[in-house]
């Protein structure tokens, strides 16, 4: 059975089905990733254009990466070295590529529903790579099949996602997914930095670092986005990272064996102590060669609906 | 399913598994360098069930890999039906060894040729030799296999239906009319 939907816009209202579809079908895509030639001929003649109107290392690699081992032909546009600077509207920008003869576009903006405008001007089938501070549904997908693949399953485990919630696509991304799948989801941080109306979406609010580590079996840490002027909802970074970094000192003291994972890139001794972000219970490189697998499964199952 | 007749049963299936073990082994000379790989989902269970007969004739376990040709398809634009993709098996190096694939059915060739690309994106093979329980013609590709259990001459409009026991609960083979879809 094919997936609901031929685009993938966030993972509000996604069915369960679907999540575990896109996750089981990851699991043939990490077995081609361990091969001596990590590529299959699935995608053949379709072409991919990655359009990142907002900066980005690690997505658009992954993006780029499973589509050239899915045999797709991809072309990168970045937003600064283009026709936008001309003064070209994104709608005219968009209708262009599309008469190139396109077939899916990964769109990063950071406008929140761009990919959704897309999908009314264009026949491509659209994947949205991050959308200002709305989803970023690729991301959450990668982080459940890791805590899947680590813990065997999600249904019933609590995971807290850590930091500025309000400013963060992964963490709604998440939400939405994890509550599909059956996780308890809370979130920790400082109260500037968590929404007013988080708790309607079904989420525990806890704003002790330490409670937080007790009570759940997963921490997503998210990153202090210094570049949205994080450092506007908390006195200073030396604060926050004592108030609710995690250091090595604060996970034994709790002595739980709490899976640590983080979306990249880390503030070194601001969210994660170094000791942390090397340690033992993280899985944060894991969580980017998932990052490849989960990609080419969101890839062939859209490239390959009729 | 239309069942139009009963082909083989689960004797003759038996015999047809013994048959070709005891033929991998003679042209092979041995057991020397062969890898079984099974091609999901019943050519699986046919290269373990050829695995257990080598192993009572030779007492030596011959290495098995399992086969998912799904990614190497060439009708993913053509199918109305979105096929499932499930995970290859392969643990072993298949460079330089002489590989038995093995599947139920061959009828057009285009999954062996999937099986062929696959396999050879793997690495370098020093044979690849090819088992089917049924071949039923009508080729579209320059493709034959080395052991078959059985040919089954067949019409377009009909069916092999292959039943293994860990699967489908019975051993047999069938030939099925074709139901309008």
């Amino acid at each position: 059975m094919p997936l609901t939907n031929r685009h993938l816009l966030g993972l509000q209202g996604v069915p369960k089905e679907d999540i575990q579809l896109i996750l089981d079908t990851t699991t043939t895509f990490r077995e081609v990733l361990e091969r001596p030639i990590k590529k299959v001929p699935t995608l053949q003649g379709k072409t991919v254009v990655n359009l990142f109107f907002e900066n980005s290392t690690r997505t658009r690699i992954s993006f780029e990466l499973a589509e050239k081992r899915l045999s797709a032909d991809s072309l990168n546009f970045s937003a600064s070295a283009s026709s936008v600077n001309k003064g070209e509207t994104f709608k005219d920008t968009i209708k262009n590529i599309e008469a190139m003869k396109i077939d899916m576009v990964v769109v990063r903006h950071a406008a929140a529903g761009t990919p959704q405008f897309l999908t009314k001007i264009c026949d491509a089938n659209i994947i949205n790579a991050g959308d200002g501070i709305h989803e970023h549904p690729t991301q959450a997908l990668l982080d459940m099949y890791s805590i899947r693949e680590k813990l065997g399953k999600l249904d019933g485990l609590k995971v807290c996602i850590v930091g500025d919630v309000a400013h963060s696509r992964v963490a709604l991304s998440n939400i939405f997914g994890l509550i599909t799948m059956g996780a308890k989801v809370s979130v920790c941080g400082p109260s500037t930095m968590i929404p007013k109306y988080i708790e309607q979406l079904g989420v525990n609010v806890i704003y002790d670092i330490d409670e937080a580590i007790q009570e759940n079996d997963v921490l997503n840490v998210l990153r202090i986005q210094l570049e949205r002027k994080a450092r506007e909802y908390f006195p200073s970074i030396r604060e926050y990272s004592k108030y609710f970094g995690i250091t090595e000192e604060r996970l034994e003291k709790n002595g739980k064996d709490v899976l640590i994972m983080h979306p990249g890139p880390i503030n070194r001794g601001v969210e994660l102590s170094s000791g942390v972000a090397d340690g033992l219970q993280q899985i944060i490189l894991k969580q980017v060669t998932n990052g490849v697998a989960v990609r080419m499964a969101v890839l062939y199952l859209l490239g390959t609906m009729n | 399913m239309d069942i139009k007749s009963k082909v083989i049963d689960s004797e003759g299936f038996k015999r047809i598994i013994s048959r070709i073990s005891h033929e991998i082994l003679e042209k092979n000379k041995g057991t020397g360098k062969l890898i079984l790989m099974g091609m999901r989902t019943r050519g699986e269970f046919l290269a373990k069930r050829i695995q257990k007969q080598i192993q009572e004739i030779e007492t030596i376990e011959l290495p098995l890999a399992i086969l998912d040709v799904t990614l190497y398809r060439d009708d993913f634009r053509t199918r109305l039906k979105q096929p499932e993709v499930s995970v290859s098996d392969i643990t072993v190096d298949i460079s330089e060894n002489n590989i038995i694939l093995i599947d139920d059915v061959l009828y057009t060739g285009r999954t062996v040729r999937s099986a062929l690309n696959a396999i050879m994106d793997m690495g370098r093979p020093a044979t690849i030799q090819f088992v089917v329980l049924v071949d039923r013609g009508h080729r579209e590709l320059p493709i034959r296999a080395d052991y078959v259990g059985k040919n089954i001459p067949t019409s377009s409009n009909e069916e092999i239906k292959v039943k293994m026991m860990e699967v489908d609960g019975e051993d047999a083979i069938y030939i099925v009319n074709l139901t309008e879809k």
